[in-house]
This record gives structure tokens, C-alpha cells and sequence, in this order.
């Protein structure tokens, strides 16, 4: 049984000290400020979580503990005091033995930070053997009993996989190994379990924080997420725009945060919207069969949008909500299965359909970054669906356009800017803006909340749910995350595996009785508490040496 | 299940359907000529015995599928024709010109391929600091000079200046190895320069495009040493495109050659097609090509298997069914 | 960023370039102008030394880097040459590219079978090598200027059809596209508004580089006897005539050829800088 986390502070020596650390990056032919003076100490055995959202400078933060910046950035201040060495003082030689060796370092993209060319085991025990001079048997022997300890599957022969035979969670585990192979006395976990689905997740988080706690190292775990980071670490640092904002224990933070910043980072989903039903069914998918070429994605799935009301798809990468998406825009025509909209039956390919039915289906996409052409002026991205659509030319086009961006509530002096020149919010209100330059009955959002800080979803959510009680529009909301489900839904659709799992009102899918894989996902869904994934952990095996 | 051999013989089958055409195109381009093709070589003044005994020689009274197939069965079998010019076989006149090419060509290989790759390692180690500025300006001004200037350069040096090496590279029997080696020095020379500044240019392009790579960076926080990363990190993935560019600059040699060839009046087979085209000698013309576009064609088809070879998601595919 | 200040930050490499790019262009501007004597001009004997060896100019004339094979003022005619040479070459350029966009992007945004056919054709017209293709087509047409600069031109538009379908594709794939097509928009329109808009600072860096390799194939075209013909001045044709020279230390043909080697240095450092800096840009942001 692992200990509690939250315990009581070790009142071990000092690990790691930083001072004033100042780091600048170069953008666009200047040097601007990244990290604007941090201080951050480290107890040996602590964990330290450091919040903060894009940009907030955490990445630049762990990669200066172990003496690295990025290309294109640089150290312009401060210090870094590991062991009572500083490492911004060392040369290249005595920084390459501490790293990997001292201190060592997980990525968030594992299967990136894997090299493809090598297998799995020569790179787990490389900083082993250069720096301890140890037999590659006896190194090996040990990454396979680390393997053994991270829940790894078959730990005797994981290590003769290349990285690319091997899942993305296991591959965070594996890294999580190597990281372990020297038994260093830091570790830097840059958002580990980011790209993971959450189920995945769990296995994850739980494997790291074990071993962790065994071999009672150091670590430094870096995360937008307030809610993983709550389940692992005994103290954590706000940071936003390279400044530390506050730093509190776990339990003290989540119970009486001081900053209303840190307070507004689990603000979750403060909108709550009355569940509305509509007699009038604007989108009908019935026996819907799709995929590309031989990989079949879709597997008799059928849906129904109301008028004015949202649909929400929910479901983990690979269970074909994007697809379903895609069929519904004609994009991805079915290969069985019929669409109706508004009454009518929808051509399954985009040729097929009228301009008009054209426009009255709308997307927006997940990255607005992706999703605006950047050398088309605001101006000009609002006004193709008006003079394609309604025709519309000259003042009035123009008036309409200022309408519009004020609806999404842009002035018109963003009207020459070009995307470059506005921030993720403000790009995705613009996508919204086309969106409704078209007058659609149905909007189809892909993930469009998953791009953006947690304040700025909120914002967007908030945006779309007003836009939709003044103009009767429909969602067809696809998304991942079960707490913006929750905010903006009337009907929720669970997808696993290209089938649907569960269909019905919000409150009655989120109350229980549960189907298994709605159980898995709604529990996997980290809570703020410092005891959900121990409490989530021993209820789940309670539960297997039940059934078992 | 076997992917890759699959993979393979697709590429192989595809290399032999573009040789295939090439040769095509080859035979029949012959058709371009305006007019009756064998009064445009004869010219106006031909009598009309003289043009009707050249159809037969070109064999223009027969279909065009007839003539295509006795021309690639010959070439199949080492018997291209007879040259127009002088009336020899074609196969006589390619076999003495062969072997100076492919000596001309393995010399400047054998100088310029090491020298190349290990520039351009070098140039990637040394990213961002005064010798690689120096060695990518230094490349960039070679592949832009054409190849007569490079070897007039070194001829008025060489040769006219210090005397030390011929400006003109016969090549006759009886000579010694190293007489032979002397001979070719300064075309081998001429084609080594350009190619090693390709070579290194594209090295390091290939190893600087890997080394963005996470796994680059996570090696460097793992404390592997910056000559590591580079052999042990960084190489292994670029592999497949510093095979690609050694296969492509010999495939450009073979271009390069003619140019060579004809400054130092070196008897190979490019100074052959280049005499050929002027005296629009077809035969002959065509089956040089044909001996150019096998070699490139080959040199391609090695490259992409090659490739496919040292790629770990190739040679062990993962299972779909997960 | 003004024009001014993007050049007055440039390296010293690329303002160099600029430099010599510049002057070749004054040439072909003004080449009647500039020169001192005609075209085809005899001005005295074969080979006489120019400014290096005033003395034994004879009275009279005055033939800055001497004269060539015939007694023609070699400054003259690479001034004229200049004017053939780089219009030729840049005419074959401005075609190649015509060809080659738009065929390359009718393949990336209509796919399927006519992608298929048009990537074959160019995979095998690209799996021979061009100096060798050049001169069977040659051989079978003979040289003339038309002719040179459309057997160029085609062979070269292959490159440019890689790069704008690779291009193109890879700027279909993106978003606003994708959303340009849901909106029912012509394929004619997403291409010229979506696609080419963003596709220009690659395409420009690409003629640059195309132009260098055409320059460069003409001149060795001519050299070869096989491009441009006498008695047009020509800087390849004009190495090929005086190349005999070389072997009595006479170092007329190594000016021509200088002259090529300049202006295809200064093209690629310019690029090399384009490259560079519209990359920077594009990381900054």
C-alpha cells in the first residue's frame, strides 16, 4: 500500500534551489521574455507540481533545472542550484554527467522522444552505462524489473520492441524507466500524460507516482492540468506569463487558493444550462457504416440533433467521433446508412448536395490556427460565405460583417488584421463569426474547446451557448472532455470503437446506472481532489477481487 | 506475412516499367523528325536509291512495332545496330568507351563519397560555428560553378601553369595503372568537386533535419555527448537519405561525366552522344541513352530499396490488430 | 518590415548577390548601350591580350579583356551575351513554372486517378536523366532556340510539378480548405485564393533555384555545341569557341565562364538567404 503523498514534508536537505531564473526566446529577430524571475526550491523525495498555461513558461522552467534551454532561447539571470553546484555555471562536460545520471527528464510525447531507430532497451539503459560503468547484463536485468514495477505488459521482452510496436501509455511508462535507469535523484515530467486518453491516463499517472514514491525521488511535474498534478504532488507553483503567482501546499491550494488566478484555473464550467428537448429533428444519421480504405470506423451508428438544441459526442481517440463528423459534412461519404436533414435525405457526398443545404451546415474546427487561411484579412474570412451565400456586396456586406464579429464580440477594428495577429480566443470567435455568416441551422464543432486555455474555453463554451438561445442554432459538439459535456449538452452520445455505447438526455446519461465503458470513461476523469486517484485505485481493485 | 518483400518488388517492378518506357520513348522519338526522317538526315541532295537503301538500313519499311521489337532484342542482346556515320557496329563502338566511363566515374566516386559524408557530419557537429559557415558557402559557390569552368580552372593551373598533369586524358592501351590514374586526374578532379559539395550539402541537410528531432533532445538531456548524438543518435535516421543522396550524385555523375568527357577530350561514352547527337548518328544515340538511363534507373531503384531497408516501420510493420 | 530594412539586415553573402544580379540585369537592359563595340563585330587579330597587356593592343582599338577566336571584343560580346543567355534562360524558367504549377496543382486538389497519371508521367520523365534526355530530343530535332527553350522547359517543369503537388497537397490538407470545399467553392478558386497565396514564398525560392539549373543546362547545352549557335553571343557557346586557347595559357575562355559561374553564385546565395529568412520568419511568427 503506498503512503499518502500529501504526507508530511520531509524535512530533507535541499535539492534543488532556483533563484531569479530570467530566460529570453527569440522571436521574429528579438529577444523577448519567457521566465521573468522564478524561484523554486526542491527537497530531496518532494514533488513539486508547476500549473500554468500555454506559455505560462513551465516547460522552459523544468528543461532550465537541468541546466538546458531550447534553441533560440537563452539564460539571462537567476540561478540553478542543484546539489549545491550551479548549473548554469557548469561547462557542457560536467552538465552532460549530472543529466540523465542526477537528474533526468520525461517528455510528453513519448513516441516522439523515442528514437525510432534503436529499440527500446539500448536507449532505457544508455545514461546507465556511460555513467556508472555498470555490466549491460546487470543494467538490463534492472530496466526489466523497472519495466516489471511500471505495470508494463510482458516486462521481460518490452525492451526488444522498437517504438513504434508499442502504445503510446506504455511508451510514457517506458520512458518513465529510463528516466528511473540511474536512480537519479530529479525528475522533470514535462506533461507525461497530456497526449493520452484518460483512461490511459490513470494506468499512467498511478505507475508514475509509485515509483516515484519507491526509489522516494525528487520530481518536478509540469502540467496544465490541476487535477493531475493534485494526485501526485505535496506542493505546487502557479506560473502564468513567466512569473511564479502563487505556490501552496496540495490540500492548502485546492482548499483556500489566494490568487483569483489560481482560483479560476478550477473555476470548471461554472455555466450550467437548463436540458432542453426539441420536437424538431434538424439532423437525422440512421445506420450510419463508414471508414477509410479497409479500416472500418463507423459501425451502425445513428444520431439525432434537434433544433436548437446540442448534441454532444463523447469518446477517446480512435472511437470515431471525428469521423462521425466528417459523414455528416459529406466530406467522408457513408458506405451505408442514410442522412436526413431537416426532413429532407442529405446526398452522402458533398457533391451532391445543393448550395443551400451547403450553407445551412456550418463547422468549426478544433485548431483555429489550422482553420483560417493567414493571409486572408479578418475582413475577407467573413465576407466569402456572405457573398457566396447571401449574395451580399459593398456597405452592406460590410455593415453585416461589423454585425457579425460584434455577435462574437470583436470590434471592427480587427477588420484588417490578419490571424497572425490575434490570440487563440479571438481566432476561434472568428471561426465561429464565419460559421454564422452563414445563417446555419446546424454548427458542427470538432473539439473546438481542446486548442485553448481553460479560461478562454470557458469564454468560447459560454459564447456558443448565448449564440445558441439568440438564433435557434443546433450543435453537434464533438469532444473528448467530459467536463465541457457536462457544461453545454442536452443529449450525449458515448462512442467507443465506432459503435455507439450509450445514447440519451444528459442527466440521464450522467446519472447511474452506467454501462461499463461509460463507468471507465466518467471515472477516469481526474477530480480535484488529492484522493481521487487512491481512492479511484483501491475501488477499482476492489472491484476486480470481487468479480475475480 | 512479408511487407517488405512485397514493398520491393513493387519498387522493382516499377523501375523495370520505367526503363520500359524510356525505351519507348527512346525508339520512337526518332518519329519526332519532321517529314520523312530519312531524308531530313540525308538532306535534300539524296538520290533516291541512296534514301531507299537508308529506310531499309532504318528499317522504315516495315511497322513500327516490328522495328521496335528487332531494336530492343537487339539491345537485349548486346547488338544495338550499325552507326550511321561510318557504318560500325554500334555495340564496337560503345565497348571501347565503356570502361574509360565507368574508371572515370568509380575514381571520382571513390574520391569524392567519403569526402562528402564525412564533410557533411563534420559540418553538423560544427552547426552554427565559423568552419560551417565557411564549408556551406564554400559548397554553395562549387554547385553553382558549371563544370568547364571548374576544369579550365584547373587546367590553366595544373597543366598550363605547373605542368604537373595532362590537359588532354587519352586513354591507350598499355598504360600503367598509375600512368591511367594520372590521366583521369583532372576530369576526376572537376567531377569530385562538384560532387562533394553536393554530397556534404545534402549530408548535413539530412542530419540537420533529424536532428530537430525530440528524441535529439531527449538524448542531449539524458546526457549523451554531443559526437554521440551524432553517430549514434542522429545517423541510424538519416541513413536512408544519405544513401539517397550518395546513390543520386552517382546518378549525376553519369551527366556529369559528359560534360568532363568532353573538356578533356577523354574518349568515354559521353563524349560519344555528345559527337553522336551533333552528326545525328540515331543508333548510336540511342543506345547511349539507353546505357545512361539503365544505369540511372538502377541507381534510383537501389537508393529506394535501400531506404526501405534501414527503416524499422518497414521492416517490422506493426500489427493492425491491436 | 519595409523592403529596405530586410535588405540593409541582410547578410553580407546575399547583398553581394543582390549586387552582381543587379549589374548582370543592367546589362541586359542596356547592352547596345554599354558595349563598346557590335555583336559580331571584328575589332583586330584573334586572342589579343585586353587591359593586362595595354602595349601590344594595336592603335586604335581598345578591347578591355582582349578578343576571342575571331578577333571579337570579348567584353562586348558577353555584354550581349548576357542579354541572350539570361533572357533565354529566364523565358525557359517563366514557362517551366507555368507548366509545371499548374499541372501540379490540378494533381494535388482533383487526387485520385488523374494524380495517379500525372505523378507516373513525371515519375519516368524524372527516372532519366535530363542532360541525356535533352540531347536524344536534340539529336532527333535539332537545335534551335524554340526548340531548346520547350525541351527545357518540359524537362525542368517535372521538378516544379514535385514541389507545387507537394505543396498543394500539403496545403489541401489544411483546415481552411478543407472548409473552402464544405463552403461548395470551385476548385479553380480554392487554388488561386487558399492555396497559391501561401504557397509563394516556397515557389519563389524554387524559381530561383529553377532558373540557376536552367542558366546552367543552356550553358552546358552550348558549350556542348548543342545550344545556342554561332554567331549569336552566347557565354557557353563563347567557352566552346575560345576553349582551345586554354592550352597556350590563354585565359579568354575562363572570362565567359566566369561570368556564368557569378551569376549562378550570386542567384543561389540570394535564395539561400530568401530561404532563410522567410523560415526565421515563419518560426517568429
Amino acid at each position: 500500500m503506498a503512503a499518502d503523498p500529501h504526507g508530511a514534508r520531509r524535512k530533507g536537505e535541499l535539492l534543488l534551489d532556483v533563484q531569479g531564473l530570467k530566460i529570453e526566446g527569440r522571436t521574429g529577430g528579438q529577444w523577448q521574455p519567457i521566465v521573468r524571475g522564478v524561484d523554486l526550491t526542491l527537497q530531496r523525495g518532494e514533488v513539486l507540481g508547476l500549473i500554468g498555461e500555454s506559455g505560462a513558461g513551465k516547460s522552459t522552467v523544468g528543461l532550465a533545472a537541468m541546466g538546458y534551454v531550447r534553441a533560440g532561447c537563452r539564460f539571462t539571470g537567476g540561478s540553478v542550484m542543484f546539489n549545491g553546484q550551479d548549473l548554469l555555471r557548469l561547462d557542457r562536460p560536467a552538465q552532460s554527467t549530472l543529466r540523465g545520471a542526477r537528474i533526468a527528464y520525461v517528455a510528453q510525447s513519448a513516441a516522439a522522444a523515442f528514437n525510432p531507430a534503436h529499440r527500446l532497451m539500448p536507449q532505457v539503459i544508455e545514461a546507465r552505462l556511460r555513467d556508472k560503468r555498470g555490466e549491460r547484463a546487470e543494467a538490463e536485468a534492472d530496466a526489466r524489473r523497472l519495466f516489471g514495477k511500471l505495470q508494463l505488459p510482458d516486462p521481460d521482452r518490452i525492451g526488444l520492441r522498437y517504438p513504434h510496436e508499442v502504445s503510446g501509455g506504455q511508451l510514457q511508462r517506458a520512458m518513465t524507466a529510463m528516466a528511473m535507469a540511474c536512480r537519479p535523484d530529479l525528475i522533470i515530467f514535462d506533461e507525461p500524460t497530456t497526449a493520452l486518453d484518460v483512461t490511459t491516463q490513470v494506468e499512467v499517472l498511478a505507475a508514475i507516482r509509485a515509483i516515484v514514491e519507491e526509489f522516494h525521488t525528487a520530481a518536478l511535474y509540469i502540467t496544465h492540468d490541476l487535477a493531475v498534478v493534485a494526485q501526485l504532488a505535496h506542493r505546487i507553483l502557479v506560473l502564468r506569463h513567466g512569473q511564479a503567482v502563487e505556490e501552496a501546499p496540495t490540500r492548502t491550494m485546492l482548499a483556500a487558493p489566494r490568487e483569483d488566478y489560481t482560483r479560476s484555473l478550477w473555476a470548471v464550467r461554472n455555466l450550467h444550462k437548463p436540458q432542453r428537448a426539441s420536437g424538431e429533428v434538424v439532423l437525422a444519421m440512421t445506420g450510419i457504416h463508414a471508414g477509410y480504405g479497409a479500416a472500418k470506423v463507423l459501425d451502425d451508428v445513428s444520431i439525432t440533433v434537434g433544433r436548437g438544441c446540442t448534441v454532444a459526442v463523447v469518446g477517446e481517440s480512435g472511437s470515431g467521433k471525428s469521423t462521425l463528423a466528417r459523414v455528416a459534412t459529406g466530406l467522408l461519404p457513408p458506405r451505408q446508412g442514410e442522412i436526413r436533414f431537416c426532413g429532407e435525405p442529405l446526398s452522402p457526398s458533398l457533391k451532391g448536395r445543393t448550395p443551400d443545404q451547403l450553407r445551412r451546415i456550418q463547422m468549426i474546427y478544433q485548431s483555429p490556427d489550422a482553420a483560417l487561411n493567414p493571409r486572408h484579412t479578418v475582413r475577407d474570412v467573413i465576407a466569402r460565405p456572405l457573398t457566396l451565400f447571401r449574395g451580399l456586396s459593398g456597405p452592406a456586406r460590410e455593415s453585416r460583417i461589423i454585425e457579425l464579429l460584434d455577435m462574437v464580440q470583436l470590434g471592427p477594428h480587427f477588420l484588417d488584421r490578419l490571424p497572425g495577429a490575434l490570440s487563440g480566443g479571438q481566432k476561434q470567435r472568428l471561426c465561429m463569426a464565419r460559421a454564422l455568416a452563414a445563417e446555419p441551422d446546424i454548427v458542427i464543432c470538432d473539439e473546438v474547446t481542446s486548442a485553448l486555455d481553460q479560461i478562454v474555453q470557458e469564454e468560447i463554451l459560454k459564447l456558443l451557448l448565448r449564440l445558441q438561445d439568440e438564433l435557434g442554432v443546433s450543435y453537434l459538439f464533438i469532444t473528448h472532455d467530459l467536463a465541457t459535456v457536462r457544461a453545454i449538452a442536452d443529449t450525449i452520445v458515448v462512442m467507443h470503437r465506432g459503435r455507439v455505447v450509450q445514447q440519451g438526455p444528459r442527466d440521464a446519461v450522467l446519472s447511474p446506472p452506467y454501462p461499463a465503458y461509460t463507468e471507465l470513461l466518467l471515472s477516469s476523469v481526474p477530480a480535484m481532489d488529492p484522493d481521487w486517484l487512491t481512492n479511484l485505485l483501491a475501488a477499482r481493485s476492489d472491484a476486480r477481487s470481487v468479480s475475480v | 506475412m512479408n511487407v517488405i518483400g512485397a514493398i520491393i518488388a513493387k519498387r522493382v517492378g516499377l523501375g523495370l516499367f520505367t526503363l520500359f518506357v524510356i525505351s519507348l520513348l527512346v525508339f520512337f522519338a526518332i518519329q519526332l523528325l519532321p517529314g520523312d526522317p530519312a531524308s531530313a538526315i540525308l538532306g535534300q541532295g539524296a538520290t533516291p536509291e541512296a534514301l531507299a537503301s537508308f529506310r531499309h538500313e532504318l528499317g522504315l519499311d516495315q511497322t513500327p512495332l516490328i522495328r521496335y521489337l528487332a531494336w530492343a532484342s537487339g539491345l537485349l542482346h548486346g547488338d544495338p545496330g550499325h552507326s550511321l556515320a561510318n557504318g560500325r557496329l554500334v555495340a564496337d563502338l560503345i565497348g571501347e568507351r565503356l570502361g574509360n566511363t565507368v574508371y572515370l566515374a568509380a575514381v571520382s566516386t571513390a574520391i569524392a563519397m567519403p569526402i562528402g559524408v564525412a564533410l557533411g557530419v563534420m559540418a553538423t557537429l560544427m552547426r552554427g560555428r565559423v568552419w560551417d559557415s565557411i564549408t556551406s558557402t564554400l559548397s554553395l559557390v562549387t554547385i553553382s560553378f558549371p563544370e568547364f569552368f571548374i576544369a579550365y580552372i584547373l587546367v590553366a593551373v595544373f597543366s598550363v601553369s605547373l605542368g604537373w598533369l595532362p590537359a588532354v586524358a587519352f586513354a591507350e592501351a598499355g598504360q600503367t595503372g598509375w600512368q591511367r590514374f594520372a590521366n583521369v586526374a583532372l576530369p576526376a578532379i572537376t567531377l569530385s568537386l562538384t560532387v562533394i559539395a553536393y554530397v556534404m550539402r545534402m549530408t548535413r541537410a539530412a542530419l540537420m533535419n533529424v536532428m530537430a528531432a525530440p528524441y535529439i533532445e531527449m538524448a542531449q538531456l539524458k546526457g549523451t555527448r554531443p559526437f554521440a548524438i551524432v553517430v549514434r543518435h542522429a545517423l541510424p535516421n538519416a541513413l536512408a537519405p544519405i544513401i539517397n543522396v550518395v546513390l543520386l550524385n552517382l546518378a549525376y555523375l553519369i551527366v556529369g561525366v559528359v560534360v568532363v568527357e568532353v573538356v578533356f577530350v577523354y574518349p568515354g561514352l559521353g563524349q560519344l552522344l555528345v559527337d553522336s547527337v551533333s552528326k545525328r548518328d540515331l543508333p548510336v544515340v540511342q543506345a547511349c541513352c539507353m546505357i545512361f538511363a539503365a544505369v540511372y534507373v538502377l541507381l534510383n531503384l537501389t537508393a529506394d530499396i535501400l531506404a526501405i531497408l534501414s527503416n524499422p516501420r518497414l521492416r517490422r510493420p506493426r500489427r493492425t490488430a491491436a | 518590415m519595409t523592403v529596405g530594412r530586410v535588405l540593409r539586415q541582410a547578410p553580407l553573402t546575399a547583398k553581394i548577390g543582390l549586387i552582381l544580379i543587379a549589374l548582370n540585369l543592367v546589362a541586359v537592359v542596356f547592352a547596345p548601350w554599354i558595349a563598346p563595340y557590335g555583336e559580331t563585330q571584328v575589332v583586330g587579330d584573334q586572342w589579343l591580350p585586353g587591359f593586362w597587356d595595354h602595349a601590344s593592343m594595336p592603335d586604335g582599338i581598345y578591347a578591355l579583356l582582349g578578343t576571342d577566336q575571331l578577333g571579337r571584343d570579348i567584353f562586348s560580346r558577353l555584354v550581349y551575351g548576357a542579354r541572350n543567355s539570361i533572357l533565354i534562360a529566364l523565358g525557359t524558367t517563366a514557362l517551366s513554372f507555368t507548366v509545371g504549377v499548374t499541372t501540379g496543382m490540378v494533381a494535388a486538389t482533383a487526387r485520385g486517378v488523374v494524380d495517379q497519371i500525372m505523378s507516373r508521367i513525371v515519375d519516368i520523365l524524372m527516372g532519366f536523366p535530363t542532360l541525356i534526355f535533352a540531347l536524344l530530343l536534340l539529336a532527333v530535332l535539332g537545335s534551335s532556340i524554340p526548340v531548346l527553350i520547350g525541351v527545357i522547359a518540359l524537362l525542368d517543369a517535372t521538378r516544379v510539378f514535385r514541389l507545387s503537388r507537394a505543396l498543394g497537397m500539403d496545403l489541401e490538407a489544411q483546415d481552411y480548405v478543407e472548409l473552402a470545399r464544405l463552403r461548395g467553392e470551385r476548385i479553380g478558386w480554392i487554388v488561386l485564393h487558399e492555396i497559391l497565396p501561401n504557397a509563394t514564398g516556397p515557389l519563389a525560392a524554387e524559381f530561383g533555384l529553377r532558373f540557376c539549373f536552367v542558366f546552367l543546362f543552356i550553358a552546358t547545352l552550348s558549350f556542348l555545341g548543342l545550344g545556342i549557335q554561332p554567331p549569336m553571343a552566347d557565354w557557353g557557346s563563347m567557352v566552346r569557341e575560345n576553349a582551345s586557347a586554354i592550352s597556350f595559357g590563354i585565359l579568354t575562355p575562363l572570362f565567359p565562364a566566369a561570368a556564368i559561374a557569378i551569376l549562378t553564385v550570386a542567384v543561389n546565395l540570394v535564395v539561400d538567404w530568401f530561404i532563410r529568412f522567410t523560415g526565421d520568419a515563419h518560426h517568429g511568427r
